[in-house]
């Protein structure tokens, strides 16, 4: 089965000291920066583009193609700003690997900075993780004198700096234009686009936003090259990515496959469900992805796969729950998550998640009352597509979803509060039993 | 203004964009958003948060759309926002009208709006006029799906003394914000929190001292900001609206006042897109019940002689009494700056055809001759010249003797946006005020009365405008340099006074040289013409005194008499030099709206109306006609024209006009002068000597003691704290602290403020001229460019 894992990413995770810049250039660190010194920067961007590398953030945008938006003849400073805003429920990817190898990460931004020709790179952290801010702010320091970043890189004459940025703990902030907005200094809150950040993003600038993950794998494929990379993944989803398993599963964790490997593969490499437990749903890709169930275990986990199943890729978080959950309660609580972190700027997810809480409570408690089913639905489509941005899409994802597989558990909702129907002590996650030690 | 052509009118043509909405095919000019095409077709899309003097921001998501094609043959696959969406040529919109998919976005929105709303209409300031109301109604759901537990908070809050918070009501769509920062400059209120949290708020200890402020109270959708004033007062339906122009300064800005049972309720801004936009000042907003004072003159009064006190008379033996006492005297006339158009050319053609003198002066304030000849030549009779547009067009404008956002607030919105437009702000002044960094605008350091220097410093192109304000008639030689300055560039000049009538009252000849229509008195041609018409014998053909000169006339016994105007003493060069004067004249005739300081010297007060009483037209900057109607009828209240009729008609010598339309008729027949102007020299005068004595800037800020504010307690609170202002060095010199106490003297008196460090040159400070209760010309007898006395007022204590 150990086949199947394409350790790239996550190689040196095991490493002694791993963060360390001698424990990275030890396993090869920093050689794809110096062969990427030597190519022209758009060659660079070729080669990501020809390597179909696709982002890592959700959206599966193509990283190359976001490079090549860059308008070089525009004499404002270039950007990049690296998404390290990790903040999906499930979603455990970039943490870890800022937090194991952050110098993997910061090789990538600077082959990046390169190709678009910026002088400045960000990295905005989720404020939360301050040992990942202290870890990655003490490899930049590590990387300054090692002249990997500073006035001259390498003896190349080209510049770079890196800003690393801890933000103050909002979701929205993982929205590249609220995102940009708060490293700005303002209320994070999302822009009105166009201007796309290509144009006009950070200080109004030409800026590329890319996930932490899609720019680490950046320095693998100038090693490796477009033929290597291309032969992991699928036709149109190339590449490795980091796959997190959580939840009710035997050994959770991050697992680095090609892209297109099926949950039942992951499972497998996880050591299945935990003792008794059986697979009822799970979110291919956070939270804000729309569930699925036992019947999508061999559903090929790639853009076009999950796409095709109702889903979305998104950040690949599976979370995984069993027979013990109540759908309801779990639904519950990501809405609580979206009305607490819907930044209020518009109208239909400020108020919608304000008001489907109370619904799903209601629900929650045995306390439904007929058309309630029917109004989450109703209310959930007012949102979706009609909010300023995707997180209002994202809260409905699960509640539309859920209802979809699960609406029988909903009506029972009017008559039977979930702590009967799935009493939180038979949870697995409460036994003491099954989990792996 | 006369110096160069009227504004360019040549029309540059605009590329159009052909779309279709609901199947209409229109075509509009390309950048137009979607919301506004749908409107020339006739549909109204709703929406909260959209404004067209607002840049597009998408937040409330009402105004959503379908767009089956966007003009590329591809639909896009979500409704749109129609308020940020550009039309496209062949672009499809499908409004709620033909868009089911539409209409329930639209619904589906109002319903969340309508989630965490309080819905209490029935006691709401809104209610009856309020856009969240009307679309619920139009666009909305007759129910509410809503049962479950609205958001709470507490209300109101003070965003500040004069504008209240009710977070309940409040959409989030965020036109108070972006006003206050896109329009005003003053981003004092501002989003916190978030989700269903998100609110409007200041910060601790920074309120919403905003001089534009209410604009936010009227363009909020909902009854989320209402005035402190007008709060509970009144229901929309049961007021009456009224059009008319604010009273407070030269920008002419259109309002609308609302009043009941004969009184008014609340003033609002107008909609004048070439005047004030759709924007006032929280003067011409709140500044109205200064006319309903206790103080105010409903009755003639007649001094009597035994007692001395003034005694209410009748209307006929008042004016029968003035008529007697004026007749064989020697009178003077000062008007004051507050008169209509009419009213000033009642007193123009009263003093020369019924008093038979030119000794006319509507300036109540300190007056040079550079001033009057500069009037004579460019102002009088001019017509429009510089407009609030050109100020668009403009390369740079310079700005010397003004204070835009203290003086003309409207016109310091404009230039706010013609900044943003690209143009760019010169200011000859003595420091970069709050006002003048918020149209980024670049000093051009001057000594206050040395400003001819600094203009004659600068060059500018043929598509500049220098704005002069009243202030630079004070500074010697600064008319001729700005006049020089744009004569030599081929740019264009405006003048810009202070108050409302002044421009008006330069163009009906309320001055010592000039008649009516710009005709100078010099010119027997221009006296013969105007006998003619005006039906006398002959006008008097020496040239007149001036406000100074009147006053020492009759200090001097020269003038026996005087007709005064809405005059303050306390505006006069030397206030205690005046009341001086008016105890020496034999007679004095007050007409005032409400007892002033004229009125313990007068024979004979009459009662006139205030604006909101009468008709009338006020001349603003641009010399643009801003013509009113009356607003509320109260019998018995007459304007100045009526009242100088009536002592003309006992006078024996009958005005020949005794209302304001007919005031306004023979205005306007008689023209303009088109013969050659008075002349004005550009010869350089002398600047005032270095005396080493501290020099006094000063001029009134927007919100202070004037009478014209009185009763609007809630807005003068918001008032900026008046300081005095000076270099580090300045203070140093006088031994005064920044943060410390500083006193100000003259020989004449002393005041006391607290002092601040500002980049005025050395040896300059700057104090508010009638703040706090310290008016500067009354305890200092000084103004602007005057020597005064800095000190540190522990040492005068101890």
């Amino acid at each position: 089965m150990t086949d199947t894992l394409t350790p790239v990413l996550t190689d040196n995770w095991d490493q002694d000291n791993a963060w360390t810049l001698a424990a990275y250039e030890q396993r090869g660190g920093y050689e794809a920066l110096k062969q990427a010194v030597r190519i022209a920067p758009d060659e660079l961007i070729t080669l990501v583009k020809d390597a179909g590398l696709r982002g890592r953030g959700g959206a599966g945008f193509p990283t190359g193609m976001k490079w090549s938006f860059i308008p070089q003849d525009n004499p404002k400073p270039k950007y990049l700003v690296v998404n390290a805003d990790e903040s999906e429920p499930g979603t455990c990817k970039d943490i870890p690997l800022m937090m194991a190898s952050p110098h993997t990460l910061i090789e990538g931004v600077i082959i990046s900075s390169r190709a678009i020709r910026a002088e400045k790179a960000f990295i905005y952290v989720r404020g939360e993780v301050l040992h990942v801010v202290r870890r990655l702010r003490a490899a930049v320091r590590e990387a300054y004198e090692a002249g990997y970043l500073g006035e001259d890189i390498l003896g190349t004459g080209t510049r770079l700096d890196i800003v690393v940025h801890a933000g103050a703990g909002a979701y929205i902030c993982g929205e590249e234009t609220a995102l940009l907005d708060s490293l700005e200094g303002r209320r994070g809150q999302p822009r009105l686009r166009p201007p796309f950040p290509a144009v006009a993003g950070l200080y109004a600038s030409p800026t590329v936003i890319n996930n932490v993950e899609s720019i680490a794998s950046v320095p693998a494929i100038v090693r490796g090259g477009i033929e290597w990379f291309g032969s992991m993944g699928t036709e149109k989803s190339k590449g490795f990515t980091i796959y997190s398993l959580s939840g009710h599963v035997r050994r959770p964790g991050q697992y680095e496959a090609p892209l297109g490997i099926t949950l039942r593969e992951l499972l497998e490499l996880g050591g299945g469900m935990r003792e008794g437990a059986e697979l009822k749903f799970w979110t291919p890709g956070g939270s804000s992805t729309p569930i699925l169930t036992a019947e999508h275990l061999d559903v090929p986990l790639d853009y076009e796969g999950v796409s095709a199943a109702g889903s979305m890729l998104g950040t690949k978080a599976l979370q995984v729950f069993d027979q013990t959950t109540s759908v309801v309660r779990a639904v519950l609580r990501w809405t609580e998550f979206y009305k607490h972190e819907s930044c209020g700027k518009c109208t239909p997810c400020r108020e919608g998640t304000w008001w489907m809480v109370q619904i799903l409570r209601r629900l929650d408690n045995g306390e439904g009352q007929p058309g309630d089913i029917e109004l989450l639905q109703d209310l959930c489509s007012n949102i979706l597509g009609r909010s300023f941005c995707a997180l209002g899409d994202g809260a409905t994802s699960p509640i539309t979803s859920a209802i979809e597989y699960f609406r029988d558990e909903f009506e029972a909702g009017m008559n039977t509060p979930s702590s009967e129907l799935f009493p939180p002590s038979a949870s697995t996650l409460f036994a003491k039993e099954g989990v792996a030690s | 203004m006369t110096v160069t052509e009227p504004g360019s009118t040549e029309v540059t043509p605009v590329e159009l964009v052909t779309l279709t909405i609901d199947d209409v095919e229109v075509s509009v000019p390309k950048g137009t958003l979607v919301i506004r095409a749908a409107e020339l077709i006739g549909t109204e899309i709703p929406r909260f948060c959209d404004h067209p003097l607002l840049e597009p921001v998408g937040a409330c998501r009402q105004c959503l759309v379908e767009v089956p094609d966007a003009g590329n043959g591809r639909g896009m696959p979500k409704p749109q926002a129609s308020c940020t969406l550009e039309v496209a040529p062949g672009m499809v919109v499908n409004t709620q009208v033909t868009s089911p998919a539409a209409d329930k976005a639209q619904r589906g929105n109002l319903e969340f709006l309508l989630a965490n709303h309080p819905l209490d209409c029935p006691v709401c300031d809104k209610g009856g006029e309020c856009p969240l109301q009307n679309q619920a109604l139009s666009h909305g759901n007759g129910e509410s799906r809503f049962i479950e537990s609205k958001r709470l908070f507490a209300k109101p809050v003070n965003v500040s003394e004069n504008v209240l918070l009710d977070r309940e009501r409040c959409v989030l769509c965020q036109r108070c914000t972006r006003f206050s920062e896109e329009i005003a400059g003053d981003p004092f209120i501002a989003l916190l929190e978030r989700g269903a949290q998100q609110q409007i708020g200041i910060a601790d200890g920074e309120p919403f001292h905003s001089y534009f402020s209410g604009n936010t109270i009227q363009i909020c959708p909902v009854g989320a900001l209402t005035s402190a004033d007008y709060r509970f007062r009144s229901r929309p339906f049961d007021l009456v609206s009224v059009p008319s122009v604010a009273e407070h300064d030269a920008c002419g800005a259109a309002i609308r006042i609302d009043h009941r049972r004969g009184k008014v309720m609340r003033r609002l801004a107008g909609d004048d897109p070439e005047v004030n936009e759709e924007w006032i000042t929280d003067k011409d907003r709140f500044a109205f019940t200064w006319s309903t004072r206790d103080d105010r003159l409903r009755t003639p009064l007649v001094r009597d002689a035994e007692s001395g006190e003034l005694q209410p008379m009748s209307w006929p033996g008042a004016l029968a009494v003035a008529a007697r006492g004026l007749s064989g005297t020697q009178p003077g006339v000062l008007t004051g700056g507050r008169l209509t158009l009419e009213d000033a050319y009642a007193y123009a053609k009263f003093a020369r055809a019924v008093l038979g003198t030119n000794d006319i002066d509507f300036r109540s304030r300190p007056v040079s001759d550079e001033e009057t000849a500069f009037l004579a030549h460019h102002v009088a009779g001019a017509g429009r010249g510089v407009t609030y547009r050109d100020l668009d067009r403009a390369g740079t404008v310079v700005l010397a003797g003004l204070e835009p956002e203290d003086e003309a607030g409207t016109l310091f919105l404009r230039l706010r946006k013609a900044v943003k437009n690209g143009t760019r702000v010169v200011a000859v002044a003595s420091h970069l005020t709050r006002g003048l960094r918020k149209l980024d605008a670049e000093l051009v350091s001057a000594v206050p009365g040395r400003e001819a220097e600094a203009l004659a410093g600068l060059s500018l192109g043929d598509t500049d405008v220098v704005l002069a304000g009243e202030r630079l008639g004070l500074a010697p030689g600064g008319l001729a340099a700005a006049v020089d300055l744009v004569g030599r560039a081929g740019a264009r000049l405006a003048w810009v006074p202070r108050r409302a009538g002044d421009r008006g009252a330069v163009d009906a000849g309320c001055l010592p040289t000039l008649l009516p229509g710009g005709r100078p008195v010099a010119e027997a041609e221009a006296r013969a013409d105007l006998a003619a018409a005006w039906g006398v014998d002959q006008l008097p053909d020496t040239t007149g005194r001036d406000t100074v000169g009147i006053i020492a006339a009759l200090a001097a016994g020269e003038l026996t008499s005087a007709v005064i105007g809405g005059v303050e003493l306390a505006d006069l060069p030397d206030p205690a030099a005046a009341r001086a004067a008016l105890e020496t004249a034999e007679f004095v005739v007050s007409l005032e709206v409400r007892a002033g300081d004229v009125a313990p010297y007068a024979d004979v007060v009459l009662p006139v109306a205030p604006p909101v009483e009468k008709s009338g037209t006020f001349v603003n900057w641009e010399g643009r006609r801003r013509p009113f109607d009356t607003a509320l009828e109260v019998s018995g209240s007459l304007p100045d024209v009526r009242v100088l009729a009536g002592i003309a008609e006992e006078l024996g010598t009958p005005l020949g006009i005794r209302g304001v339309a007919a005031a306004r008729r023979e205005l306007d027949e008689l023209g303009a002068w088109d013969g050659a102007r008075a002349p004005f020299e550009t010869a350089r005068a002398n600047p005032p000597a270095e005396s080493g004595a501290v020099v006094l800037d000063t001029w009134k800020q927007l919100i202070d003691d004037g009478r014209l504010q009185d009763g609007a307690d809630t807005y003068r609170l918001t008032a900026r704290p008046a300081r005095l202002k000076a270099n580090a060095a300045t203070l140093a010199a006088a031994n005064v602290e920044p943060g410390g106490s500083a006193r100000l003297s003259t020989e004449r008196g002393a005041a006391e403020f607290i002092a601040e460090v500002a980049d005025l040159p050395d040896g300059v400070v700057w104090v508010p001229a009638n703040s706090e209760g310290v008016n500067v010309r009354s305890v200092l007898a000084a103004g602007p460019g005057d020597p005064v006395t800095l000190s540190d007022s522990r040492e005068e204590r101890a």
